[in-house]
């Protein structure tokens, strides 16, 4: 080749230099566990369905959410949001508002008359499932997907169990309800209301079904021995709360005294004072801190007026007013009695010390155990009676309940999905294959400087007058552009949501982009290993490893 | 309620999600901080985020692992390509740069590229850009880059002859505070109290001496050229955004680019980016604008931080801290508390903070 004066060499690329070769370490993508997934009791992958969201994608974000929870929009109404609890959020600003994007799709897919993906073609099995509160109609849902035949037996008049006859409308509206329950029944899931069922043993007898899910809930009220005199107005808050839903509201009177410091207790006060209570008044033994009800809800009542006697317990009650006596507590936080008492005026006293199932069914069915109250199950939701899985109160109520779940409603949809692939498994199904769970993505794992600032967006409130004396809905929806802003805030923790920061940060170019939704690869050849990559990645979906000799 | 206003319901929601999913976005998600955004408009992403960016310096070249100098250069020439037009020369004096992208006869460059001494990068721009204008080239621009050592120390009377002619050159100096070619030896960019082979952290008074060393950028602007900037590898968007102005202007152009060093300076080589925000967010390091001599804009401080943040990731500021516990109080504390004064001077000066007016200008 002719060169110009002075030239012996012909003129080529670094790329002939393959600086790979210096590495020690070695820069690999990976996908970690967003704390959001990670504490949410329905198993739901919260971050994919905002991910879809943020772009406007609703109908998708929304087809996302059902796969794990079929009733978004009651879930994102009474759910106590564990997820938001755990988010990274909070350490940046404040936590991703999950809970009102989860109404929100919700709601607009009940607009839209979004519809359910058509089940699997039919199997041949058929499963009684009993009960029709979250685990009922969550478990009914997920095996009717698979395409097994199921049938679901309601006691009460309507379904829905503890959402319809336990939570205040003024919490989860019962139109909201029913459209959610009426889009799982038409997937062709037989729905018989009325239907009690008191014999268990017998329907195992009969072979009539392959698989039967127990989830009547707890809906006994726990009593408790106080001595009343003959004409003293003692209600309990779960038959209280039922008949809310009859005719005719209960009658409570002008001066109302709730005794209990759980959930159930403030749904009670709450609902009396918009009854036409003049006062009402939660009585708990023990202190703020160690009540058993979430603070929210301890909030919202105090705001509508509902008033708090900490450390009393009742101990007479007579007509038109009863007997407190004042405790405290000994140094292990257990409350001891003073022996000073006090008056309060009260028409009527709401008992809301807990619930329990009503067992009688199971009579007969030997192996099936009960301790404490509450049935056992193990992990995969099965009884000790082949074929025969149980979820819900039934199993997380009670000193025998399971420790680590907490009797909320979310709780029970997760147990009805998780006793659905059981079944499912059971009949013979391919049971899913349990992948192990990712590293949880930490907030140390984040590099938020990436992340602008963007507080969350509140959700607008009921005016107070409105809140005290109707049973309207408190907390109102977000409009379509907060909600666009609150999904944006995620932070897609573990999760490589594409910002291009990898590829833009190497000073080596040894980053490959490859196109939305297939996010990007490292070209070996040239990674020097600096590390600079891993540091930047906002979501920490990167990590070092070392390089094999 | 009937058909027809089930239907308007509809209809008035879906051109209301229209509406929302087509706004202006806010990047809430990662803000304007991050390369890029998979929900932002492809015309308003950075050079950086683009598959079809120059990559004016390619892979295969020898800078250390982490080189911010490497990654600095490939920000700003990629920057200038796509304000060019792609027409572009690059000179370039002698230092790092230089050498680990053209160990003859292999380049990493991948814009029209020129070479001569140390000392004369910024004379060689004003012949290139005098052959342009003879042959009557107004649309190929001329970039000079050097690193801070041909910059303040050997190359600085071309440079300051230059900026006197108003020359139409855009002058990039990459500076990371020290001679690191050579065996990082001070330069007259190197900070107070730094360890380097000429100044070691021994005697009474350890590292580069205070009251030493020139501010170029404020010397630039001493000239009243057109346009003078500085900038770091942290902030992306900010940078190619000064050399896309940079570009507007006609005539002698300064832009001082922060690039920290994990040889040089003792760091992480993971740590560059990190450091070269933290020198900004601390003070130590102003961002700003300057238009003929007056300053235009500051970049304000975010997350502010104590000089000591990003003192103590740095082996060459380790003699100000206890090596036994380095995460104690300073050894030197009246060191450190010397370099933090420094720092709070900058936030006055330029106005940094957000409440803070600014004194000097």
């Amino acid at each position: 080749m002719e060169r110009p004066f002075a030239i012996t060499l012909d003129v080529g690329t670094s790329r002939a230099n393959k600086t790979g070769s210096w590495r020690v370490e070695r820069p690999v993508y990976i996908d970690r566990l967003p704390p959001c997934n990670d504490a949410c009791p329905a198993g739901q992958n919260i971050q994919e369905w905002l991910y879809r969201a943020e772009d406007g994608s609703y109908e998708s974000a929304w087809r996302q959410l059902v796969e794990d929870n079929p009733m978004p929009a009651v879930l994102g109404r009474i759910c106590y949001h564990p997820c938001e609890t755990a988010c990274n959020r909070a350490h940046v600003d404040e936590a991703v508002g999950i809970h009102g994007l989860e109404r929100f799709l919700g709601d607009l897919a009940i607009e839209q008359g979004w519809e359910f993906d058509t089940p699997a073609p039919a199997t041949s099995k058929h499963v009684l499932v009993v009960g029709s509160g979250p685990a009922g109609l969550s478990c009914a849902y997920h095996l009717r997907r698979l395409g097994h035949t199921v049938t679901i037996r309601e006691a009460a008049e309507h379904a829905g169990g503890m959402m319809r006859y336990g939570i205040p409308a003024y919490r989860l509206p019962r139109a909201v309800l029913q459209a959610e329950i009426d889009r799982i029944v038409a997937l062709g899931i037989t729905l018989e209301t009325s239907s009690p069922v008191e014999d268990v043993a017998a329907i195992l007898d009969a072979r009539e079904f392959d698989a039967v899910f127990l989830a009547v809930g707890a809906d006994v009220g726990r009593d408790a021995t106080i001595p009343a005199g003959d004409s003293a107005r003692v209600l309990d808050a779960v038959r209280m709360l039922h008949g809310m839903e009859g005719e005719e509201p209960p009658f409570l009177g002008r001066h109302v005294v709730v005794y209990g410091g759980g959930n159930t207790a403030f749904d009670a006060a709450r609902t009396a004072k918009r009854l036409g209570a003049t006062d009402a008044v939660v009585v708990y033994r023990r202190t703020r801190d160690r009540m058993p009800a979430h603070e929210s809800e301890l909030e919202d009542a105090l705001e509508e007026g509902v008033q708090m006697q900490w450390l009393s317990t009742i101990s007479r009650i007579d007509e038109g007013r009863l007997m407190i006596e004042r405790m405290e507590l000994d140094e292990t936080g257990f409350p001891r009695p003073t022996g000073e008492f006090e008056e309060l005026g009260a028409d009527t006293v709401v008992l809301a010390l807990g619930q329990q199932p009503d067992l009688s069914l199971l009579r007969g069915v030997a192996s099936v155990v009960i301790e404490n109250g509450a049935v056992q199950v193990g992990t995969d939701m099965m009884t000790g009676f082949p074929g025969v899985f149980a979820g819900g109160d039934l199993v997380n109520v009670g000193a025998g309940g399971r420790s680590d779940d907490e009797p909320t409603a979310t709780v029970a949809l997760g147990q009805g999905k998780r006793a659905a692939r059981a079944i499912h498994a059971w009949l013979g199904g391919a049971s899913a294959a349990r992948t192990d769970r990712h590293e949880l993505a930490g907030v140390d794992r984040l590099n938020t400087w990436y992340y602008a600032d963007a507080p969350h967006t509140v959700q607008p409130r009921l005016d107070l007058a409105r809140r005290q004396s109707t049973f309207a809905e408190v907390v109102g929806g977000l409009e379509v552009d907060a909600a666009l802003f609150e999904a944006r805030r995620c932070m897609s923790c573990g999760n490589c949501f594409e910002c291009d920061n990898c590829f833009g940060v190497c000073p080596d170019n040894a980053v490959r982009k490859l196109g939305t939704g297939l996010r990007y690869e490292f070209d070996y050849d040239y990674c020097k290993g600096c590390g600079i990559c891993v540091q930047e990645c906002p979501c920490g979906a990167i990590e070092m490893v070392p390089e094999e000799s | 309620m009937t058909d027809t206003t089930d239907r308007s319901d509809t209809a008035e929601l879906e051109s209301k999600l229209a509406e929302a999913t087509s706004a202006p976005v806010k990047f809430y998600q990662v803000g304007s901080f991050a390369v890029g955004n998979r929900l932002v408009d492809p015309s308003r992403r950075t050079v950086q985020s683009d598959l079809e960016r120059t990559n004016s310096l390619d892979s295969g070249h020898r800078a250390c692992q982490g080189c911010g100098e490497a990654l600095g250069a490939r920000y700003a020439l990629d920057a200038a390509m796509r304000a060019t037009d792609g027409k572009l020369i690059a000179v370039n004096a002698t230092g790092c740069l230089e050498v680990f992208s053209t160990p003859y006869p292999e380049t990493s460059w991948r814009v029209p590229w020129l070479h001569s001494l140390f000392g004369n990068a910024p004379s060689v721009a004003t012949g290139v850009a005098a052959a342009l204008r003879v042959k009557g080239r107004s649309d190929v621009r001329v970039v000079s880059q050097a690193g801070d050592g041909g910059t303040v120390d050997i190359g600085f009377g071309s440079l300051s002859g230059m900026f006197e002619r108003n020359d139409d050159v855009l002058f990039i100096c990459y500076d990371n505070e020290a001679y690191m070619n050579t065996g990082v030896q001070r330069s007259g960019a190197t900070p107070p109290a730094a360890r380097t082979a000429t100044t070691e952290a021994v005697g009474q008074r350890p590292g580069a001496p205070f009251g030493q060393g020139k501010n170029l950028p404020l010397l630039a602007m001493a000239h009243e050229i057109p346009y003078v900037a500085t900038a770091t590898v942290a902030d992306l968007h900010d940078l190619e955004a000064k050399v896309e102005r940079a570009m507007t202007f006609r005539g002698a152009r300064y832009l001082h680019l922060f690039v920290p060093c994990p040889l040089g300076w003792g760091a992480a080589s993971s740590d560059t980016i990190r450091l070269a925000r933290l020198a900004k967010e601390s003070g130590l390091f102003p961002v700003f604008e300057a238009e003929h001599g007056v300053v235009t804009a500051a970049s304000k401080i975010r997350r502010q931080v104590p000089v000591e943040d990003y003192l103590r990731p740095q082996g060459r500021y380790r003699h100000l801290f206890d090596r036994e516990n380095p995460d104690g109080p300073p050894a030197l504390p009246e060191v450190v508390a010397q370099l933090q004064a420094i720092a709070d001077r900058n936030i006055a000066r330029f106005g940094l903070l957000e409440d803070v007016p600014a004194e000097v200008r």
